[in-house]
């Protein structure tokens, strides 16, 4: 008995009892397949797709125009041949790429889960593929989710599951999900023959933040579903010992297969280019074809009625007049000038690409120990894009940063502590130890003042304890045999309570029992707005502390790798900041310990555990900018307040005690310091905390708990009540103190952002994250240096913000009047005092303000303003923003972009960039997924974009150059011929060499050096970035160079073709023993001009030049040898051997090439004259005094210094 | 000791296959291979072209093309040639009749000769050649109209002769051997010499007319269907082509070795030519035993059977002696060529010298302070 399924139009529903089970509807199995082709479809989809290139139909029209009697000029069957060759090798690349899909299908269609098989009873072995919807699946730990399964039991006694989100959205933090409401309080084991409800929910989407949908239970029932009911394919489980789940979609209806959209296909600018080019080979090519029509036409009428004996009559005997003549020979010359439109140039190119995304893949450089990952280059197509990048937008958090928080240093009642990264704990021993060794009575304020910092750090968070590697057990609960705790039992704490009983008697008013005034208190869970809206959620506080940490949150958190060693615990934090503080305090002896809904277990060195109940947390949000705990001290029994926040909000709501005596001094001078503290942290580029606490009377808790509990019942405006609420708990603070904590920039980032800086590449920031961050970050990768002048733009109406723009226009027409905006011009010294003023230059603006400056009538203002800035950093902008600023500045400035990210937020701007980049480092797939090339580390940028950049953009730079300049120099060839032949369409070249000259004889030598030649090495390219401006500005193939190498090719043909002529000129040479030499020396032209291009040589290079000219003879004898009567029309029988044994031959070998290549032999070295003093001028800039510079009259490269 | 081999491995340039072979516990990782190959550090010539190294290779060149090319002019100017022009477009010429009442349908032959004078004898082999100015056998649907088959002697084609040889296949319902515009349009002109002797006596020139066409021609690509003898049966039913005056079987009825489809003014006349000017060679003059030379200075006569029509297409006729050399028949050019680009390549040695004198000094004084 199948699970019927009934969809409904907009509903898919799924009902164990059915009544009627005939109505069943297909749901697609769990079987994906994501290859394009099968066995029997393969050809004619693939010719199809294939012949969506507009260049195989030109060549596959020009093959069947063969078959045409009128106008054939080859043997059909031989000019079908370089279209099938062309065509059979991509459709050969194709097929190998969907093989290696369907493999990779298969793999994951045969992974194993359990399936609840509703004849046994039991859960048995199945493959992912044969799970269906409305199969029920259990999972252990650790164990991918075939499908969409929507939870229905766990064995997590708060009925939670935790997984990990990584290969979906990026996140590597864990995230909680719930077990449905209706089946959250099931004791027992879930039992899914028992299972008989109903289950409605909407149609498969691609939105991963969303699921809305309800169950419907026998008894008539109805709870809603959410997004927390349900795990998503592709998510790992962990944490939890086990779970069942009941399939909601499968295959490709999961919302990981729907966001999958494949890789996506990239035109390179140089393709582009290329294009336009191919375009005008067209032009000359039917100009050509088109001259010798009319050529063919007038030298037909120039005998008129006096037929001359050469001149052939149709097949049927009838006279052709001279204009059809011509019409027939048009499309004849089409057909033998076929190869000026390089038809296996997009093949080679395409080989050429495979081998330079091979090279850029196995460069040791680009590979990370760490994480033992390489660069992934998913686009295939456009790796010369990467040395033509002029913009370069970076997220900062994970991109710059590792988006590990370390924590660093804090001040302590204004003391400053260091804080060694590796867990010298230097200052808890020194602190505890004095603890102990003084008597109670001289407790000091500030050691009270210390112990309190650290109870604030562990506990004014939602991090969750979890051990690795195993099912999370509740840490804390008094069942967890390992985590007992005895508050009452432990003779220590007992100690302590009298040591600290007796000391508030003694120190009465001194800083553990200093509490802020009376103040009433309020009472109540804090749950984020949108989680209580959620059915399940009961209200109440007990899912309070839960419900906090589903919160979603874009950082995620690594676990620091020497935290392990020491403890067996782990930290699940929502943020990276709260787990660095939490690993901090540990390092001190503090550890947390268990963390339950109501209850916050510390461990203290000598103490032992000690349980704070916990009354409330007040969760972060971005506009209090703070969080707070309130808790019941066990020591104490105080109800106290531990608030932790940003320093700018915390600091104000400090109260000083009004006296003037020693105390309030002290506060004061406390509060001084940790200002100058805090400035210097942020100066170092450290997120800044401020940790501050309150101690309330019973009287004051009572009030504020009234409150509160007001506001979390009120049913109207229930958040903003809440707000208010928590704005009461936190005031008259008393400053605990204050933490460092650095976002660690990753290894290399200055240097690469210093160096890419100098290749002539701007560098915006967009980051999510806020302002001070940001340009705290900005300052510690050098990307603004101390002297900068930092323009902020912060505007909360587009009037406000047009208004900025224009008044820091015109504060920089005061200040630089000499500027002008589009930059550089060539002249050295204006963009001397250009670069000067740009280097001064930062612009700074947050997400609210952009959102004015993208509108489309401030844009312009704002580009030219951030144009001329030499930093640009963008804060708080959302994903959207992100996207809409690339495309501004790629639209609008037209220029090259590159996007750089490692999240999800990134994902936008990465494919709205001409090149995306992932960092496939620590959050995850998203950005991998989206991205052209997945790096391991920012630095790995430096290597990527300058050495390899660079090389593929030059190598197939030239390439493509050449490939139209021998294309364009053999066909001319049989040009100049019409001259001497009536036009009429005549080839002195066999129609052998004509077809494969391109495919076989010439193709080897090009492929070699389009892959591997290095026209710079890869040291000199590192050590002067300079160069990389070489491919923005497209200087190896600038529309001109295409006449010029147009230009090059007639000449070199010109030389090719009249030194024969001349040379045989009125002898009794027949006409392939006058083309077979000319085909020759073609050949040797074209290879030798290949080596002049070459600019490394390789063993390759010789064997492949060698292999072409080897290649040519022995095709040339053996197909001269093989057939006296075959190959019609021509017959070259035995011409080859014949023209082996005359000297005249080997003389024309000789000289032809030397004067074909001679002007560009020539005029190869003067530009290698002044390339070298290019590279010595770069050198030379170095340096301050750049007097020889300007004296260089061609200069190719732009250098500034 | 373990950690000294470690390290030596990792030393040397191959070290991850080491290792992966070598050690037992070490993980399997992702990490490229450190070859020079996969990472593009392959030993590589980088030719730099400084003035060190372009400078001298202009003079090698110059050094070397300007004797091969003085050697080349010297070697063609030996060569003796004297070209004929009997076209007979001039009303002096002593073939002017024969040139404008000839067509391809006259039955009658015309003759004319045409008198000449050696300045100087003739010492070695001499080849003589007829030219044809303006006659573009190259033209591509000339070139294509033949029938290799046929000409190879198989049966079938001569029965039924490829259609690349329309409109000239098929005459009378009969195939025509050998079909096609090239063999139709065979040079028919008989051309002989006389040398007059100083008495006034005429002597004939003894002409040979076998081995003039490519050996491979003669032997394997062309042949008689069913072998040499008994030609005219084997082309029985076959029509001869229409501009012939008489059957392919009886171009040369004297030798069976050169009639038919092997008879060598035909072989060497379906060798198309390259250019619309070209000459084809028609006899040799075989050096006599003796010290006298092949053709001795003095007056000579031209016999012309005037056949072949050229006035449709204002073409030229000639007739050439020559001797050649290694290099084939009299032409400087290549020996020009050669002297020219020499002298090129020279001259730019020298420029780019005085050039990079005087950059090289700049070049100089700015490497100083670095």
């Amino acid at each position: 008995s199948n699970w019927p399924c009934k969809p409904t139009p907009t509903v898919r529903k799924q009902n164990k009892g059915d009544d009627s089970p005939q109505k069943k509807i297909h749901y697609s199995d769990n079987e994906i397949k994501t290859t394009k082709y099968t066995l029997l479809s393969f050809l004619p989809k693939n010719l199809f797709e294939q012949f969506h290139r507009f260049a195989n139909v030109y060549f596959v029209f020009i093959a069947l125009l063969n078959f045409v009697p009128v106008c054939n000029a080859f043997q059909p069957q031989l000019a079908l041949a370089p279209v099938v060759f062309i065509l059979s090798v991509t459709a050969i690349k194709d097929l190998w790429e969907d093989y290696r899909r369907h493999r990779s299908d298969k793999e994951i269609n045969h992974m194993d889960c359990l399936v609840y098989s509703r004849y046994k009873h039991q859960y048995m072995e199945r493959f992912w593929k044969e799970a269906r919807v409305g199969d029920f699946i259990r999972l252990r730990c650790n164990e991918i989710l075939p499908a969409d399964v929507l939870l229905l039991s766990s064995s997590d006694p708060d009925r939670l599951v935790h997984i990990e989100t990584a290969t979906l959205d990026g996140e590597t933090n864990l995230k909680q999900r719930r077990v449905v409401c209706s089946f959250l309080d099931l004791d027992c084991d879930f039992d899914p023959s028992k299972y008989n409800s109903v289950i409605e929910c909407e149609k498969p989407n691609n939105d991963l933040a969303r699921f809305r949908g309800y169950i419907t239970h026998r008894s008539g029932r109805r709870d809603g579903l959410y997004k927390d009911n349900l795990l998503l394919r592709g998510c790992t489980i962990r944490n939890t010992e086990e779970c069942v789940g009941i399939v909601i979609y499968a295959g490709h209806e999961t919302k990981a297969m729907l966001n999958n959209n494949g890789p996506r296909y990239k035109r390179s600018k140089l393709e582009k280019q290329m294009n336009v080019d191919v375009g005008w080979c067209v032009i000359i090519l039917l100009v050509m074809c088109l001259f010798s029509a009319i050529g063919h036409g007038l030298w037909m009428y120039q005998y008129g009625d006096k037929r001359p004996v050469f001149d052939v009559l149709s097949p049927e005997g009838a006279e052709l007049s001279p204009v059809l003549s011509a019409i027939y020979l048009f499309l004849t010359m089409i057909i033998v000038f076929q190869v000026l439109i390089p038809v296996s140039l997009f093949v080679s190119i395409e080989i050429v690409k495979i081998c330079q995304v091979y090279f850029i893949h196995q460069d040791q450089d680009l590979y990370d120990e760490e994480t033992d990952s390489h660069l992934q280059c998913r686009a295939l197509n456009i790796t010369e894009d990467l040395g033509q990048m002029q913009y370069i937008f970076s997220d900062k958090t994970g991109t710059l940063t590792e988006n590990k928080m370390v924590f660093r240093r804090c001040t302590v009642a204004g003391v400053e502590y260091s804080h060694d990264a590796n867990g010298e704990t230097i200052l808890s021993q020194m602190t505890f130890k004095r603890f102990h060794s003084q008597s109670l009575s001289q407790l000091p304020s500030d050691l009270t003042d210390i112990i309190d910092f650290f109870i604030a750090l562990t506990i004014c968070n939602t991090v969750v304890v979890s051990s690795p590697n195993q099912p999370r057990q509740k840490v804390g609960t008094d069942s967890g045999p390992r985590w007992k705790i005895g508050t009452e039992g432990s003779p220590v704490l007992r100690k302590l309570r009298q040591v600290v009983g007796s000391g508030r008697s003694r120190l009465t008013g001194e800083s553990w029992l200093t509490g802020g005034s009376g103040r009433s208190w309020l009472t109540g869970g804090s749950g984020r707005s949108w989680l209580t809206g959620g059915s399940w959620l009961t209200g109440g506080s007990g899912c309070s502390g839960c419900s906090m940490q589903t919160g979603s949150s874009g950082c995620s958190m690594q676990t620091e790798p020497g935290a392990l060693e020491e403890g067996e615990l782990r930290y699940e934090a929502e943020s990276p900041d709260e787990a660095a503080l939490v690993y901090a305090a540990r390092a001190y002896k503090c550890s947390l310990v268990g963390r339950l809904p109501d209850q916050v277990t510390v461990e203290l060195p000598d103490l032992g555990k000690l349980s704070f109940e916990l009354l409330h947390t007040l969760g972060f949000d971005s506009t209090r900018k703070r969080m707070s705990v309130v808790v019941r001290h066990p020591l104490t029994d105080q109800i106290t307040v531990y608030t932790k926040g940003a320093d700018s909000v915390i600091m104000d709501l400090i109260t000083l005690p009004s006296t003037d005596d020693s105390k309030g001094k002290r506060q004061r001078k406390i509060l001084y310091k940790t200002q100058n503290y805090l400035n210097l942290y942020a100066a170092d580029g450290l997120r800044t905390l401020c940790i501050a606490k309150k101690v309330m009377t019973k009287e004051e808790y009572a009030v504020w708990l009234r409150h509160h509990l007001e506001a979390e019942t009120a049913i109207q405006g229930r958040e903003e009540l809440l707000f208010q609420s928590a704005l009461r708990l936190e005031i008259n603070l008393h400053l605990l103190g204050a933490t460092g904590v650095e976002d660690r920039l990753q290894d290399g980032v200055p240097e690469t952002i210093a160096s890419l800086r100098k290749a002539g590449l701007q560098i915006w920031v967009l980051t999510g994250d806020k302002q001070e961050t940001a340009i705290n970050i900005a300052y510690a990768c050098k990307l603004l240096e101390p002297d900068d002048e930092i323009i902020t733009l912060n505007a909360d109406s587009q009037v406000r913000s047009s208004h900025s723009t224009l008044t820091l226009r015109s504060f920089q027409k005061d200040y630089a009047p000499a500027y002008s905006f589009p930059p550089p011009p060539p002249s050295p010294s204006s963009s001397q005092t250009q670069s000067f003023l740009v280097h001064r230059l930062g612009l700074v603006i947050d997400g609210r303000t952009l959102a004015y400056a993208l509108d489309s009538s401030l844009d312009e203002k704002f580009l030219q303003v951030a144009r001329s800035c030499r930093s640009v950093l963008c804060c708080r902008s959302t994903p959207l923003q992100k996207s809409m600023v690339v495309k501004l500045v790629r639209n609008k400035l037209k220029v090259m972009t590159l996007a750089i990210g490692d999240g999800a937020n990134d994902v936008s701007m990465i494919q709205v960039a001409d090149v995306g980049v992932g960092i496939s480092g620590q959050e995850g797939m998203q950005a991998v997924m989206a991205s052209d090339f997945a790096l391991p580390r920012f630095r790995n940028l430096q290597k990527l974009l300058l050495v390899h950049g660079h090389w593929c953009y030059s190598r197939l730079a030239n390439m493509i150059l050449y490939f139209f300049y021998k294309n364009a120099m053999f066909v001319a060839l049989i040009f100049w011929y019409q001259f001497y032949c009536g036009f009429s369409g005549s080839a002195m070249i066999d129609q052998w060499y004509l077809i494969f000259f391109n495919l076989m004889f010439s193709a080897f030598p090009q492929l070699i050096t389009g892959t591997l030649d290095k026209d710079v090495s890869s040291e000199t390219l590192q050590e002067l970035p300079q160069l990389y401006m070489n491919g923005q500005n497209s200087e190896e193939y600038k529309p001109y160079m295409f006449w010029m190498t147009m230009i090059d090719a007639f000449y070199q043909s010109l030389v090719c073709f009249f030194i024969p002529y001349f040379a045989y000129a009125d002898s009794d040479v027949d006409l392939l023993t006058w083309g077979t030499p000319i085909t020759t020396l073609a050949l040797f032209t074209i290879l030798i001009h290949l080596g002049l291009e070459t600019k490394t040589w390789t063993w390759m290079n010789w064997v492949s030049i060698t292999f072409s000219v080897g290649l040519f003879f022995t095709v040339a004898l053996c197909y001269n040898a093989s057939c006296p009567t075959c190959y019609s029309p021509s017959n070259p029988y035995w011409t080859m051997q014949r023209l082996l044994r005359e000297p005249l031959f080997y003389l024309l070998c000789v000289i032809t090439p030397v004067a074909a290549l001679l002007p560009r032999l020539v005029r190869g070295r003067c530009v290698s004259v002044y390339e070298s003093e290019n590279v010595w001028d770069v050198h030379v800039c170095s340096r301050p005094h750049s007097e020889m510079l300007n004296t260089t009259g061609v200069v190719d490269l732009t250098v500034k210094c | 000791m373990m950690a000294s081999n470690y390290n030596a491995k990792e030393e040397d340039g191959h070290q991850p296959a080491a290792i992966g072979h070598g050690g037992a516990g070490t993980v399997k990782n992702k990490k490229p291979d450190n070859t020079a190959f996969k990472q593009q550090r392959l030993p590589a010539w980088q030719p730099i072209l400084t003035a060190g190294t372009v400078l001298p290779a202009f003079f090698v060149i110059g050094l070397i093309f300007i004797p091969i090319g003085i050697g080349l002019f010297v070697t063609s100017n030996n060569i003796k040639e004297l070209e004929i022009d009997y076209t007979g477009g001039d009303m002096s010429s002593p073939c002017y009749n024969c040139s404008q009442s000839y067509s391809w349908n006259s039955t009658k032959p015309c003759t004319c000769s045409v008198p000449f004078s050696l300045d100087q004898p003739f010492e070695s082999n001499v080849f003589m050649y007829y030219g044809l100015s303006n006659f573009y056998q190259n033209h591509r649907r000339y070139v294509k109209s033949r029938d290799d088959s046929q000409l190879n002697g198989d049966k079938a084609s001569l029965k039924s002769p490829s259609k690349e040889c329309e409109p000239y296949r098929t005459s009378d319902e009969k195939p025509i051997a050998p079909c096609g515009a090239i063999a139709n349009s065979l040079f028919n002109d008989t051309l002989e010499l006389y040398y007059i002797d100083p008495n006034g006596s005429r002597t004939a020139i003894p002409l040979v007319k076998k081995g003039i066409a490519w050996w491979t021609d003669k032997h394997v690509k062309f042949r008689n269907p069913g072998g040499n003898d008994n030609l005219t049966v084997v082309f029985q039913g076959t029509s001869k082509p229409v501009n012939w005056r008489k059957s392919v079987y009886e171009l040369d009825p004297s030798d069976p070795d050169n009639n038919g489809f092997i008879n060598e003014d035909f072989i060497v006349w379906m060798r198309t030519a390259a250019l619309p000017t070209f000459r084809k060679l028609y006899r040799i003059i075989h050096k006599k035993p003796n010290m006298t030379p092949t053709l001795p200075l003095g007056q000579y006569i031209l016999e012309v059977t005037y056949n072949y029509p050229v006035r449709s297409f204002e073409g030229r006729k000639r007739m050439i002696l020559s001797t050649i050399s290694w290099m084939g028949g009299k032409n400087p050019f290549l020996g020009i060529a050669y002297i020219t680009v020499g002298s090129v390549c020279f001259f730019l040695g020298i420029v780019l010298l005085i050039i990079h004198h005087k950059y090289g000094n700049r070049n100089h004084s700015a490497d100083i302070p670095s």
